[in-house]
């Protein structure tokens, strides 16, 4: 080693780690990279509960085989897929622009409680299911919708960050919740609403049991059907229409897109509301298709979860729904084994060491001797 | 003080430096000198600490010596003043000189370190205020800081890039006489440039540097301007267009009265008129941050007035915004390619289409089969290197980026078009296109408006110069009675007598 020169500063004697730029990322490396992150996931997160005193192996096993194992935990991760996926959808589609919604929790809270005051109020019981799902999902999406174009439009008008804001909104949204179900709507103070009547409920699979009896006794309602259509649509918007290619544009290079003429204000409202709508969506799905009624805990954290799934389906709508789905097993194999903790410590680990490790997908690493540096 | 041997170093795609060898001499000032692209940049972020080079050796003051950032360069005695300064806003002069010198341990004495800023500036002649606070100096003033921020360190060999780029005429005179004053003093100073004049004017030894290679070391002594040209271009003759004689068409853009505020809400363009002409090139020189910019997004609709009137074809199109502009046929190639110009993570095929998608009468939707078709001609016509219409754009070279953009602007219909430097930065062959490119849509009856620095430019392709200085229009001249002489006259702000008429 050459101590005596003007680099002596530099540690000797050690390896370094160097970042070498890939040129362009393919989709091999994208799925190669995620599976190892994820494996690495499991492995953190395992010696946490290690250190704790559980033994992971069983750990996984038993939440594996109750999110996936069989029928019954099949139905339930769909169940919770659904409002995953419809939120995780909605949040992906802001990301794509780079406007950080973090809101899809209080926007999910608003489509919830607009879908509740039509179901509540403006549907008689005579009126026909399809009308009374259909006016639901309207003012579902439009609860949310309105929670995603007052941070939309502040960003557009006067520059707030949205992050702030549509935190700050979630706080808001369940405060207006709580206001309704104990206050105005609740039901003897114990912060939930009446019972819904039986036309404002999304038919459950259970229903068809008369025709098909294996369906006896499962939960899963017909929101799911959002999931492919969803998915489907937002393809669509994204990949083949001009709004979806000014959304691009704007994600990747604002000034570019000014410059091309994209009315960057305008879009940046619109695609709050759609995104607002699509958490708004997954609310109504819940007092509807699930609960029959709105509650104070309607939502388990869908909304924030919903970050972490679009961040990690890296916001494209299907690979969304995948992560999604896997996340509804671990939402229902966490409950099964009665931890509480588990659940968010496993999506805490992934999510971190997903962000961290995303650098893998653009460099390499390459470990170099220090003699080469001299 | 400096000996660099075989450097090399390879960007995907380019190689910036190719078995680069240079050798200063101590006390001495040094010129780097080369068009934009040339390595210039890339050899002294090596000799500086930011890039590590691919291989060779430098030695420093006699010792071999390998940076790993410019921390160890700058222990070394090397020091580099960047074009963008890094400087801290919203804190003093005294306080970013120190900024991150580890020397300084954990407490800091506020008062010693005003005198040390201040003495440094006395005995480099590079007086500022240590409790002015960045924000409120001028650019001169800024890298006047990075200067003794530079010196405050230590540094023997003081490299600038570039450093008149930003200053006014005034303001360069008053950094050569420092320079000056610093050599004397025993620093050796190195600084890159493109511009002929100052590196006649300063550099006691100049090194050419082309396509990545040192053409020649030569004493500034035996060399005169036509050959370092020669050296720099490799050519005799810098552009050569035929500028072929049109009859001028009816008047298209009538600007008038234009009053437009920077970023900053600054005053850049001041009552500034002009009226552009179909089958016309209309030259705007002018030194940069004259208000170019600020012009230029006034044209084209991204930057509001706070007063005049914009007539295109005799129809008052004032206050439209960027969208409208477009679709009334006012095309731009700004300036900065990479920021304004394209969205770098886009395919080819996405930016040749970046405001073309709205034409398609699909409804909502695109038209992805026009699109492919559309890309794939112009591939072909503007003869972009580029391995197919799908790779992003920021994998491409400055030239080919370039025709990106032209291709996408001039594939419409345009009437109008606002060129920002449109060669800045490219090779002789790019350049050529591009002024070929320019010429043909002059024939084809658009009337064009450049916006270059570059003097010569401006000279070889335009019908009238018109020259830019502090965001008025100091003088048109026509082709014929365009002097350089004259016009750099202009840019300084100076009018000469014989125009005062």
């Amino acid at each position: 080693m050459t101590g005596s020169t003007a680099s002596g500063t530099m540690p000797s004697g050690r390896l370094r780690l160097r970042l070498e730029a890939r040129d362009q990322p393919g989709l091999l490396t994208h799925v190669a990279v995620s599976l190892l992150l994820l494996v690495a996931a499991l492995l953190l997160a395992g010696v946490v509960m290690m250190v704790a005193g559980g033994n992971p192996l069983d750990v996984y096993r038993s939440m594996f085989g109750a999110g996936f194992g069989s029928k019954w935990g099949l139905n339930d991760t769909l169940v919770k897929m659904v409002p995953l996926t419809l939120a995780s959808l909605g949040v992906a589609l802001a990301f794509r622009m780079k406007m950080w919604n973090i809101g899809a929790e209080g926007q999910l809270l608003m489509g919830a409680l607009a879908a509740s005051g039509i179901a509540l109020f403006a549907v008689p019981p005579d009126m026909p299911q399809w009308l009374a799902l259909g006016l639901m999902a309207a003012a579902g999406a439009a609860g949310g919708a309105v929670w995603g174009i007052v941070p939309g439009w502040l960003r557009a008008q006067f520059g707030v960050n949205e992050i702030i804001s549509t935190l700050m909104l979630n706080y808001v949204a369940l405060s207006i919740v709580q206001f309704f179900v104990y206050g105005p709507w609740g039901e003897r103070g114990f912060g939930l609403t009446p019972m819904f009547e039986r036309n404002t409920w999304l038919p459950r699979l259970t229903e068809f049991a008369d025709q098909w009896s294996a369906l006896r006794g499962l939960t899963l309602h017909l929101g799911i059907l959002a999931v492919p259509v969803a998915i489907v649509l937002l393809t669509i918007l994204l990949n083949r229409t001009k709004f979806g290619f000014e959304i691009a544009m704007v994600g990747d290079n604002p000034d570019a897109a000014r410059y091309a003429g994209v009315r960057l204000r305008r879009t940046m409202i619109i695609v709050m509301a759609l995104s607002g709508a699509l958490a708004g969506m997954a609310g109504m799905n819940e007092v509807s298709g699930v609960v029959h009624r709105l509650l104070e805990h309607i939502s388990p954290g869908y909304g924030y979860t919903a970050i972490i799934v679009a961040w990690l389906g890296r916001f494209n709508p299907l690979a969304v729904a995948v992560v999604a789905f896997l996340f509804g097993g671990l939402i229902v194999g966490a409950d099964e084994i009665q931890s509480a903790g588990i659940s968010s410590l496993l999506q805490g680990v992934i999510l971190f060491v997903m962000v961290s490790g995303n650098l893998l997908i653009r460099y390499r690493i390459r470990l170099r001797a220090p003699e080469m540096l001299e | 003080m400096v000996e660099m041997r075989d450097i090399s170093k390879r960007f995907p795609g380019v190689l910036a430096n190719d078995r680069v060898d240079l050798d200063v001499a101590s006390g001495s000032i040094h010129a780097l000198l080369g068009e934009n692209g040339a390595g210039k940049s890339t050899l002294m972020h090596i000799l500086s600490g930011l890039y590590r080079p691919d291989s060779g050796t430098m030695k420093v003051e006699d010792r071999t010596v390998s940076f790993a950032s410019p921390l160890h360069a700058i222990r070394a005695g090397v020091g580099m003043v960047h074009q963008h300064f890094m400087l801290v806003e919203t804190q003093t002069v005294a306080e970013n000189v120190v900024l991150g010198d580890r020397r300084l341990g954990f407490r800091m004495d506020p008062a010693a370190i005003r005198d040390t800023v201040a003495g440094l500036g006395r005995e480099s002649g590079l007086e500022i205020d240590p409790d002015a606070l960045i924000w409120q100096l001028s650019v001169g003033e800024r890298q006047r800081v990075e200067i003794v921020k530079m010196l405050h360190r230590g540094a023997r060999l003081l490299i600038l890039d570039e450093p008149t780029a930003v200053l006014t005429p005034q303001e360069a005179d008053t950094l050569f006489d420092r320079m000056r004053g610093m050599a004397q003093a025993g620093r050796t100073l190195l600084f890159i440039s493109h511009k002929l004049n100052e590196v006649m004017e300063l550099a006691e030894t100049v090194t050419v540097m082309r396509q990545g290679r040192v053409v020649d070391t030569v004493p500034k002594a035996q060399v005169s301007h036509r050959e370092l040209v020669h050296m720099m271009v490799g050519s005799p003759v810098l552009f050569d267009v035929t500028v072929p004689p049109v009859q001028q068409g009816r008047k298209l853009l009538s600007l008038r009265n234009l009053r437009v505020e920077n970023d900053r809400g600054q005053t850049a363009v001041d009552n500034l008129s002009l009226d552009l002409h179909q089958r016309e090139i209309l030259g705007v020189a002018g030194v940069a941050g004259n208000g170019q910019r600020e012009l230029a997004e006034a044209i084209t609709g991204l930057r509001k007035l706070q007063a005049g009137t914009i007539e295109l074809d005799e129809f008052d199109v004032t206050g439209s915004n960027q969208r409208r502009m477009i679709d009334l046929g006012i095309s731009w190639v700004p300036q900065d390619r990479q920021h304004t110009g394209t969205a770098p993570n886009l395919s080819i095929q996405e930016n040749f289409d970046l405001k073309h998608y709205r034409s398609a009468r699909r409804g909502p939707f695109l038209d992805r089969a026009g699109q492919s078709r559309r890309a794939a001609a112009l591939l072909a016509k503007y003869r972009v290197a580029a391995a197919g219409r799908h790779q992003p754009v920021r994998l491409l070279s400055g030239g080919n980026l370039q025709k990106v953009i032209l291709a996408r602007e001039l594939s419409t219909e345009l009437r109008v078009l606002v060129a920002e430097s449109p060669t800045r930065g490219l090779d002789v062959g790019a350049i050529q296109t591009v002024h070929e490119l320019l010429m043909e849509q002059r024939s084809r009856g658009v009337a064009i408006l450049l916006l270059s620095e570059d003097l010569q430019e401006v000279l070889s392709l335009s019908d009238r110069v018109a020259v830019i200085h502090s965001g008025r229009i100091m003088g048109i001249l026509p082709r014929a009675r365009a002097e350089a002489d004259t016009i750099g006259m202009l840019m300084a702000g100076v009018v000469p007598e014989d125009m005062t008429t």
